[in-house]
């Protein structure tokens, strides 16, 4: 296997102009959809469509033949065109300087005897060319610092740290929209399609050295060497976090996968002790791998397994310390003196033990500054917010119905929705003040994702969990990782 | 696949630092008596060759042997029980040890990963527990604690009926001897240790298969 360069990776991610190959005047086709993304999404560099037919697509004139285009002004070449023309297409792309292709048409691999070999012909081309080759049969390549989305499938993430490189374009559509839902954003995302030439490991390989990229997030159905896949991994992970959603874990899931991408099929507790050995973050469900991607991009790396639950009601604080329990986190003893330090801020009633159960008692500036004593005492390595939002949900009731802004309500309305602004804003500031993670959990990211509370947390940039469970997971990921690394001396 | 007799495969694992049984293996049925007043009773006595890797399914394991008598009979009957595709073949006599706890572990060739480590839970639900956990080759010191770490049976792992906890840093030195045999000798294709028996909190491979490629 060789390993693609890294110019063709930055004419992928960073184009200086691009081509659409086989650009359609139908709305409906993968030609023109390409296209509209393309400009739909404010791509600044410079956009040329080729097609048989000449004229014009979305006002973007369309060569009849790549040689009438310019020299030199385009990196990147996103072919919407039947495998037949992909040989002599490539060829005349390579004459105008082009360093990368996302091939998204199908006839491949994926079909039959005679698929296979086109795809190792353009393989065998692609590389006398000096080309990177994405795909075939993908669905596209995103990249937010160039602002691009070549892509034949509509989701366009907000900026972020995540790297995503699939196995199946779909994930990659599943994994920017909780992007788009959780304002938790993406640098790069592609679908290895039939990873022909360049595979998912090689896209880890480049996020890893990318400064764009803080972690790694990948599915992955089939992994034809193994051995040469750990290795690859374990480089990755040595450098930054990678998120791991595996298809085919079970016998049923590896039936599918066998119809679906003609994965073998493997042990899956031999893959689980391969993903521990080489540091992997191996998630369960896609909802999981997406969440602890955020987490890695968002939060700093526990030091520590111990945990402090901060909560404004009882029952809460308890599932969460179960939670914690069954993971490998610590429900952290509140220790003497930072137990004294909160009793100077709250009526007697509080739990005065983690879970930190307020029970009411606090006032306008107890959050913050509980936050911050727990957060900034030594024994501490975790904190797990919970009860952000209920004033704000309070005054979401007030402010909808009839008797509002008289009674007063104008002014509490204000207040409560102040302050739920205060508490997110509080739990970010302490985080980034201590290095040390700060999550806040509550159904109202979801119930209510415009309530000030849940709505401060993702301004701060940061993920806010649907359930304190979903936190203490991902909080679980980041320790298990932190704790490869400490044992390694990384 | 070639496999190595258990007497062998036990050499070569115990020159990996795998603790195994003081034991002998005897060319008569006299020297298997001889063998067991040197070990003490009650032994075991199972017939040992190259060519057998079955020894149970075949009935050629035969267990608490409380005197010269019954070593010398089973001996015999062992002997007896050798077929012309055998080869070369001689009872092995080892002390009966007892244990409530077994793990299993081996190394094992798999198409995508190459050569594995494995360690699980042992015994007769060993099955249906399925509690096991896997390394590549080569593997570190800290791999093998996580593996470890990795069973779901922890309890069975401390202070058990009785039993001292189980010394975690030998069996990671069955690991890493696994490892070791595998990567000093390219031609190891699988290994066997069934049951690697936890007697007073140590493990001890009371069986072992080698196989080495043809």
């Amino acid at each position: 296997m060789t390993v693609p360069d890294r110019s063709g990776f930055e004419a992928l991610f960073a184009p200086r102009g691009v081509i659409v190959a086989g650009a359609s005047t139908h709305p409906g086709k993968f030609g023109f959809v390409a296209l509209h993304n393309i400009l739909r999404n404010g791509y600044p560099g410079k956009v040329f469509a080729t097609n048989r037919e000449g004229g014009e697509v979305l006002g973007v004139p369309c060569a009849t033949s790549i040689d009438d285009l310019p020299d030199g002004e385009a990196d990147l070449v996103f072919v919407c065109t039947p495998a037949g023309a992909n040989p002599d297409l490539l060829r005349a792309c390579a004459k105008k300087g082009v360093r990368a292709a996302f091939v998204t048409s199908a006839g491949y691999g994926e079909a039959g005897e005679e698929g296979r070999r086109a795809e190792a012909d353009l393989v065998a081309l692609a590389g006398e060319l000096g080309m990177l080759l994405a795909g075939p049969n993908g669905q596209g390549v995103v990249s937010t610092p160039a602002s691009l989305c070549a892509q034949i499938v509509a989701p366009y993430p907000p900026a972020g740290r995540i790297g995503i490189a699939s196995q199946s374009g779909n994930f990659v559509s599943s994994f920017m929209n909780y992007a788009v839902q959780t304002g938790v954003g993406v640098s790069r995302a592609v679908s290895a399609g039939n990873a022909a030439a360049t595979t998912v490991p090689d896209y880890l390989d480049f996020y890893a050295e990318d400064p764009e990229t803080a972690v790694g997030l990948a599915y992955v159905e089939s992994i034809p060497d193994g051995r040469a896949f750990y290795e690859r991994v374990k480089g990755v992970v040595e450098r930054k976090p990678l998120v791991v959603l595996k298809g085919g874990a079970t016998a049923g899931g590896q039936q599918a996968a066998a119809s679906h991408t003609g994965a073998l099929a493997t042990d899956d507790r031999l893959f689980d002790g391969m993903c521990r050995q080489a540091g992997v973050t191996r998630a369960a469900t896609v909802e999981e791998a997406f969440e602890a991607a955020a987490t890695f991009a968002t939060q700093p790396l526990p030091k520590g397994p111990r945990t402090v639950v901060v909560t404004t009601a009882g029952g809460w604080g308890v599932v969460t310390a179960d939670a914690i329990t069954r993971s490998s986190l610590e429900l952290a003893p509140l220790p003497d003196d930072l137990r004294a330090a909160i009793d100077q801020k709250l009526p007697p009633r509080w739990s005065r033990n983690n879970p930190i159960d307020l029970a009411g008692g606090e006032t306008r500036d107890t959050i913050p500054e509980v936050l911050e004593l727990v957060a900034s005492h030594p024994d501490v390595d975790a904190v797990i917010y919970l009860g952000l939002g209920i004033q704000s949900n309070q005054a979401r009731t007030m402010r909808t119905g009839p008797y509002y802004p008289d009674h007063g309500l104008e002014r509490i309305v204000d207040f409560h929705e102040r302050q739920d602004r205060r508490y997110a804003e509080a739990a970010a500031a302490v985080s980034e003040a201590t290095g040390k993670p700060v999550l806040t959990a509550t159904e109202l990211a979801v119930a209510m994702p415009d309530n000030p509370g849940p709505a401060a947390v993702r301004e701060s940039g940061r993920l806010c969990y649907a359930a304190s469970n979903r936190a203490v997971t991902a909080l679980d990921h980041l320790w298990r990782h932190a704790r490869w690394r400490q044992r390694r001396g990384l | 696949m070639p496999t190595l007799s258990e007497a062998e495969s036990k050499a070569r694992l115990a020159a990996h630092g795998v603790p195994v049984l003081d034991e002998r293996v005897a060319g008569t049925a006299d020297e298997a008596v001889g063998a067991a007043h040197e070990l003490g009773f009650p032994v075991v006595a199972k017939l040992c060759g190259d060519a057998i890797a079955h020894k149970t399914e075949r009935g050629l394991v035969r267990l608490n042997l409380g005197d010269g008598e019954a070593v010398r009979s089973a001996a015999t009957d062992l002997l007896a029980a050798a077929r012309p595709e055998d080869g070369a073949v001689g009872v092995l006599v080892a002390p009966q040890v007892r244990a409530t706890r077994e793990l299993i572990a081996g190394l094992n060739l798999d198409p995508q990963f190459g050569l594995t480590v494995m360690l699980g839970i042992g015994g007769v639900l060993a099955e249906a527990l399925g509690d096991v956990a896997f390394r590549l080759v080569p593997l570190t010191r800290t791999d093998a604690e996580e593996m470890l770490d990795d069973l779901a049976t922890q309890a069975l792992l401390g202070a058990f009926r009785g039993e001292p906890p189980v010394d975690r840093e030998a069996v990671v030195d069955v690991l890493l001897g696994l490892a070791g045999l595998a990567e000093a000798d390219p031609s190891v294709r699988s290994v066997d240790l069934n049951p690697l028996m936890i007697v007073e909190g140590r493990p001890v491979a009371v069986d072992a298969l080698v196989e080495v490629a043809p």
